[in-house]
């Protein structure tokens, strides 16, 4: 297997020419599969997407939602992407900035979306998650919250959550709690709504709602 | 009360190894190809060989012990963990008095103390922390980790020295070997990864079973045991009281926090079980260790350590399982190669004249018969050098289409590109990414002859 006579011979050759090369920096697989990702996406075009440490850095960055339809019109929400090396095999770590008034969104900006917990898959990629979080403005679900009051209101009375929202996103009050206007910036301090949605994998049939068995 | 360090003499040096000498001076049915066995072996192996063990936990402990006992002489460990007091159950190199110090100097002193003509190097740090080239000294590389991440990066600093000919052939003096060991509870497993021979760790990796992780909002609305109870505080409740405050599993004051609020939300629910070393566990992803496992899996690993540098028999083909959970069962799986992974690969040779741009290289790239890759996205070593998308990307990068690949390559005459785009396969056109070996015409020769007239 390993020649020692020939080792003998190489550690006088390394004495003789140490010269290295320059050193490169070592690129995981998670970001190479990361880099192909992102060549690929095919962002709706309510989704945005900004790399806030420029174009060498892809596992921090962000895409801003502004839902067209739905209770969320008029928004625009900032969602935070962490990718650890370790992709894809562990699922992106994904915030949301911006406070918002949401069944299945914290006010700490915790995302409860399947395939970012129990249900991710390696062959999931970034597209599907943006699909995943679009799909949160446009349906909104009561079933498993994490905003409890909010999804109450959705479940009881949706004219009153229609208004909440628009109350939330106009920066208002709701329920005690400040908004910011719009939608709009980084979410301030205080805690945020936890959102739970639960979306099938693309791959499989569709099979939402399987949070309560 | 005496130290067990103390009690007995250490064995006289020719009776401690004379059953390793036996192994390594005699011929055999069962050995390698290779094989040359000699009286002087062993001796060999000491002056010749230098070995890094990657953790200095459970099983690092256990093959820090089982190397410098199978003639390994030159060893060395990195680790960036210091000892808990939890670790002396098995980590038998450590004592109650080395509570806090890091485990590398610990484990390596505790060996040479017992193992005369034994020299460990300590490093406490991380594995990232070392320059590349620093893995590049060891003739093996023996792995015992306990996380997918940090095995994934040394498999790819040690495949990333492979290099290959232009048969695609491995070149053998650019093979790094490593031996991976890993336990968890009864359950272990010891392979041997020969880059560009056996599977790497990254053509596998799929194989690994996902990890569990619980629904946020049964955490957050209908939580059903104790291990609900504490991801509830650990993933909603901190963050909603310390705003911003970034959790730290190694702080005993945070663990303690988490531990109080499971509690409180327990019996809320009316769920018992919650404790605190529950908590560590749930918290810190523990699977309780069992030394047995250790030792078993360790004593694979030195041998086939021991099996790689002298070839007194033939290696394990190439994964060991074993499980001592209902019985004894030990198992070898062949594994295969993934011949398209993308970091023990030879990846597609393409040469390329010191002049060409970067967008004539993307041209070629559409061209070239084993690709057949259109709108091609270009990374190397860190840098993106193109993106045909998102937008954003795309318009930052433009710039570069136009200058050298040479210049973009910082001048070397070899370079690994990662390229992603729609390459052809099976004759259907599919998302892929490449692992591409650039090489440039006439700039090999002119590097050599320059160090042949400066010598």
């Amino acid at each position: 297997m390993i020649n020692l006579f020939k080792i003998k011979g190489q550690k006088k050759e390394e004495a003789a020419n140490s010269n290295g090369g320059p050193p490169v920096k070592k690129q995981s697989p998670g970001e190479l599969r990361l880099h192909k990702d992102i060549a690929e996406l095919n962002l709706p075009k309510t989704t945005k997407i900004s790399f806030p440490n420029g174009k060498d850095d892809l596992m921090n960055f962000e895409a801003t939602l502004r839902p067209d339809e739905g209770y969320y019109l008029g928004g625009s929400f900032t969602f935070t992407f962490q990718v650890s090396p370790a992709y894809p095999h562990e699922a992106p770590k994904v915030k949301c900035k911006t406070k918002v008034y949401h069944p299945n969104i914290d006010l700490e900006g915790n995302v409860c979306l399947n395939i970012l917990r129990e249900d991710w898959k390696p062959v999931l990629n970034i597209n599907t998650i943006i699909y995943g979080l679009n799909l949160l403005f446009s349906q909104p679900n009561d079933e498993d919250p994490l905003n409890h009051e909010a999804a109450a209101v959705l479940r009881d009375n949706p004219q009153k959550f229609q208004r909440n929202v628009q109350m939330a996103m106009s920066g208002g009050y709701v329920d005690n709690t400040h908004f910011p206007r719009g939608g709009g910036g980084g979410g301030g301090g205080g805690p945020c709504y936890v959102l739970c949605f639960w979306l099938a994998p693309p791959t499989l049939a569709p099979n939402a709602n399987h949070c309560t068995i | 009360m005496a130290s067990p360090d103390a009690a007995a003499p250490p064995p006289t040096e020719p009776e401690r190894w004379r059953d390793l000498d036996m192994l390594l001076s005699r011929p055999g049915n069962l050995v390698h190809s290779t094989f040359d066995p000699s009286p002087v072996l062993r001796d060999l192996i000491g002056s010749y060989v230098e070995v890094l063990v990657v953790g200095a936990g459970g099983l690092g402990c256990e093959l820090l012990k089982d190397l410098a006992l199978s003639g390994f002489k030159n060893l060395h460990v990195i680790d960036m963990d210091t000892i808990d007091v939890s670790n002396l159950n098995r980590q038998f190199l450590f004592r109650i008095q080395d509570v806090g110090k890091p485990k590398a100097e610990v484990a390596a002193k505790r060996v040479m103390e017992r193992v005369s003509g034994v020299n460990i190097v300590p490093h406490f740090c991380r594995i990232e922390d070392k320059e590349l080239e620093f893995y590049n000294q060891f003739q093996i590389i023996v792995l015992g980790l306990d996380s997918i991440e940090a095995r994934s990066y040394i498999n790819s600093v040690a495949c990333g020295f492979l290099e290959y000919d232009a048969d695609d052939k491995p070149v053998q003096e650019t093979v790094k070997p490593m031996v991976d060991g890993g336990t968890e509870g009864f359950k272990g497993h010891a392979r041997v990864i020969i880059p560009g021979t056996t599977p790497c760790f990254e053509c596998n990796i799929w194989l690994f079973p996902p990890q569990v992780k619980f629904p946020l909002c049964t955490l957050a609305e209908t939580p059903r045991t104790a291990a609900h109870c504490i991801e509830y505080a650990h993933l909603i409740k901190w963050d909603e009281v310390h705003s911003g405050k970034p959790f730290d599993a190694d702080d005993t004051e945070h663990m303690q926090w988490i531990y109080s609020e499971a509690l409180k939300r327990a019996e809320l629910f009316g769920i018992s079980g919650v404790t605190y070393s529950l908590t560590q566990g749930v918290v810190k992803n523990i699977i309780p260790a069992i030394a047995s496992t250790n030792a078993i899996i360790s004593a694979a690993c030195a041998l086939e350590a021991l099996k790689l540098v002298s070839g007194c028999s033939k290696s394990v083909s190439n994964y060991l399982t074993y499980n001592g959970l209902v019985g004894t069962h030990i198992k070898v799986t062949e594994f295969v190669r993934d011949t398209d992974c993308l970091v023990c690969g030879p990846g597609t040779l393409i040469e390329l004249d010191t002049t060409s741009t970067l967008s004539e290289f993307i041209k070629m790239l559409e061209e070239h018969p084993k690709l057949l890759m259109s709108k091609a996205s270009v990374t190397h070593g860190g840098n993106n050098l193109y993106m045909q998308s998102p937008e954003v990307l795309e318009q930052m990068t433009r710039p570069n289409l136009s200058i050298p690949m040479f210049e973009l390559l910082k001048g070397t005459p070899f370079a690994t590109v990662h390229v992603s785009g729609m390459a052809e396969s099976n004759g259907k056109k599919v998302s892929s990414l490449r692992k591409l070996r650039v090489a440039f015409k006439g700039v090999e020769e002119a590097s050599k002859m320059d160090t042949t007239e400066s010598s």
